[in-house]
């Protein structure tokens, strides 16, 4: 991905403390024109806080925030033309129609009547909504009122969306969609930030910062994370993993066993080397494995075992 | 039949019509003791439908189902007495301590005396709250409020847990250790029941039932549908500028469908090995060298979208995305 000469987002050592808690401790990222970045943690790591900073909603203790250029913590105001904020609910009319919500939000925005009609309509029919022009925002269903909290968020057109755990709730079907329209807006060159605590999502992005504790712990590509996680995660596909988990437990080399609805995923320092030390200890059961084979971590797995060194090591 | 060995639950033919809406239409299925069962589908396929026709609370239209042998329509309230049900709001009073909770779920199942202290105890150790047993369930992180949910669910020894989208807004370590207090139960023989959208919930299922429009369109273990469903293998390809290997690459013989996937294009296609021979020539010819193919397995949700569009269209719809 081309890197724009300034970034579109800098933040630098962000901070902010609610009493004695450091909910945000010295936060710094940027993001390029164009990145998709998402923030993931655990709760309580401080996404949302970080979120609504960036956002202007909250201000921080200390440090900066420059969106497009703009200081965010100076001029609030001027930084809002730039940036949209969809928090986890957005704040939709469910007494209005679809039409009507988001003539709302283009005149709180104040575009110009035939500028936000044309986006308008090019939004929803990107996202399968232009049949339910004139249907209640009450009536629509949890994928379509995201799509519908989207178009809204974007009608004024604005060069960075901030998106707070954007899909929750939505099925596998709408959520594509979604994410369709998030790649066509990378596309035109709009920078996102997404917080999000599922892996599906995080898989998504283009970089990732993983928060904990207020602070960011490791940034990098999805597959740049996943190369982080020492060793490798193997399957075993079994239909009784759970008479196979104390044995593989107690194996050389392995560090971690996750039992899953039809085996078990096996964290281990080398495949290469356990892979046939579990085949063979398994054999000595006599319980069936039909698969011992190694698969590619998801973001989850390197979440939680760099989550739980950084426990071993404090 | 040894009761023991019976299924837990049995669905037989089992139709649901709301006025002319059909919200279930002839489900069939079987839950064997001690197992999870996932159900799958899109919002409004039916999922919250069947739950409440299995926990007794809605009359089927057609068909019948029983729970732990026992006929959800002719004896409802037995079947309640039976049942646990955890709802993705967890349900619990912020203003009580964990204790009082416990306490008004054992009033609400009828448990009492000596038998609800020693669950009690059971659903603090579970729950890992030992030592919070009398902080205000307001104060708890989602983790905890959700094992303690699952402790209230289980006081009166269900047979079978109801799960209802149980980990909504849980962090990722606080999820798996859930999992494992699911799997314990599931172990000693109580069937589980989830409803979810979360792929990731769905891997810890032991079976899966996809739902749309009211029917039942897969069943099988999360590794063989995944197998066998997409109706195709799968490619990931690798460039620098992915609009127009997008654009590109539809035209490509043998790729039926692709769609982007964070920094790369995602390739259905018949045949792997073929078009992974020859799509970066192809793509180098017309101008966009140097991209990169490896064959990857589908995903779950790669068979999600797959079975649900292609239950909906005439032909095969596209899963790349």
């Amino acid at each position: 991905m081309a890197v724009a000469a300034e970034a579109a987002i800098d933040v630098r050592d962000l901070s902010k403390r609610f009493g004695r808690l450091a909910a945000v401790d010295g936060v710094s990222f940027s993001v390029a024109q164009g990145e998709i970045f998402g923030l993931v943690g655990p709760d309580g790591a401080g996404k949302t806080t970080s979120m609504r900073m960036l956002a202007s909603v909250m201000r921080p203790d200390a440090g900066s925030i420059r969106v497009d250029g703009v200081d965010v913590v100076a001029d609030p105001d001027l930084a809002k033309r730039h940036v949209s904020y969809m928090p986890q609910r957005f704040g939709l009319y469910d007494d209005l129609t679809v039409d009507e919500n988001i003539r709302f939000y283009a005149e709180l925005f104040e575009v110009p009547g035939r500028a936000w009609r044309e986006r308008a309509q090019r939004l929803l029919a990107a996202s399968g909504m232009t049949p339910f022009g004139k249907r209640l925002a009450g009536q629509l269903s949890g994928g379509m009122k995201q799509k519908l909290g989207l178009t809204c968020a974007l009608v004024h057109a604005p060069r960075v969306l901030l998106l707070d755990e954007p899909t929750t709730g939505v099925d596998p079907v709408s959520r594509r969609e979604f994410w369709q329209i998030l790649y066509s807006l990378r596309a035109d060159g709009v920078s996102m930030v997404i917080s999000t605590a599922y892996l599906d999502e995080a898989e998504r992005c283009d970089r990732l910062a993983l928060l904990n504790r207020g602070r960011v712990m490791y940034c990098d590509t999805p597959a740049g994370l996943k190369r982080k996680l020492p060793g490798a995660i193997v399957h075993i596909a079994s239909n009784r993993p759970r008479e196979l988990l104390e044995i593989v437990r107690g194996q050389d080399g392995v560090d971690g066993v996750l039992l899953v609805g039809d085996g078990l995923h096996v964290h281990v320092d080398s495949a290469a080397r356990r892979i046939p030390e579990l085949t063979k200890a398994i054999a000595q059961t006599g319980v069936e494995a039909s698969e011992v084979t190694t698969i590619e971590p998801n973001i989850e797995d390197v979440f939680v075992v760099l989550l739980e060194q950084q426990q071993r090591a404090a | 039949m040894d009761p023991a060995r019976a299924p837990s639950i049995v669905v037989d033919g089992l139709s649901k019509r709301f006025g002319s809406f059909s919200a279930l239409h002839d489900v069939s299925f079987n839950v064997e003791r001690g197992e999870i069962m996932g159900f799958l589908g899109p919002n409004g396929a039916g999922k919250s439908t069947l739950i409440r026709v299995l926990c007794g609370l809605l009359r089927p239209s057609d068909g019948r189902a029983t729970v732990a042998g026992i006929d959800v329509v002719e004896d409802p309230e037995a079947v309640r007495r039976r049942i646990g049900y955890m709802s993705q709001r967890f349900s619990l009073y912020n203003d009580l301590s964990v204790v009082e909770n416990l306490r008004f779920f054992g009033g609400i199942y009828g448990v009492a005396g000596r038998p609800l202290d020693e669950r009690i105890q059971f659903a603090v150790e579970m729950a890992g709250l030992k030592g919070r047993e009398s902080d205000l369930v307001a104060t708890l992180a989602g983790g905890w409020k959700q094992r303690l949910a699952l402790g209230c669910a289980i006081l009166h020894q269900p047979a079978t847990l109801f799960l209802d989208e149980p980990t909504s807004g849980v962090d990722p370590s606080s999820r798996r250790r859930f999992w494992n207090l699911i799997h314990e139960l599931s172990a000693d023989g109580v069937s589980v029941l989830v409803s979810t959208h979360y792929m990731d919930e769905a891997e810890y299922c032991t079976r899966i039932a996809l739902i749309a429009d009211g029917r039942l369109i897969a069943l099988g273990t999360p590794h063989d549908l995944k197998r066998r469903s997409i109706g195709g293998e799968l490619l990931e390809l690798a460039c620098g500028d992915i609009g127009s290997a997008l654009d590109l690459v539809v035209a490509v013989p043998g790729v039926r469908d692709a769609a982007v996937y964070g920094n790369a294009l995602h390739l259905l296609v018949d045949d792997a090995e073929g078009v992974a021979a020859t799509v970066c020539g192809w793509l180098a010819g017309h101008g966009l060298p140097g991209a990169t193919v490896r064959r990857i397995a589908p995903s779950m949700e790669d068979m999600f979208v797959y079975l649900v569009r292609a239950s909906r269209a005439p032909q095969p719809a596209g899963v790349a995305a």
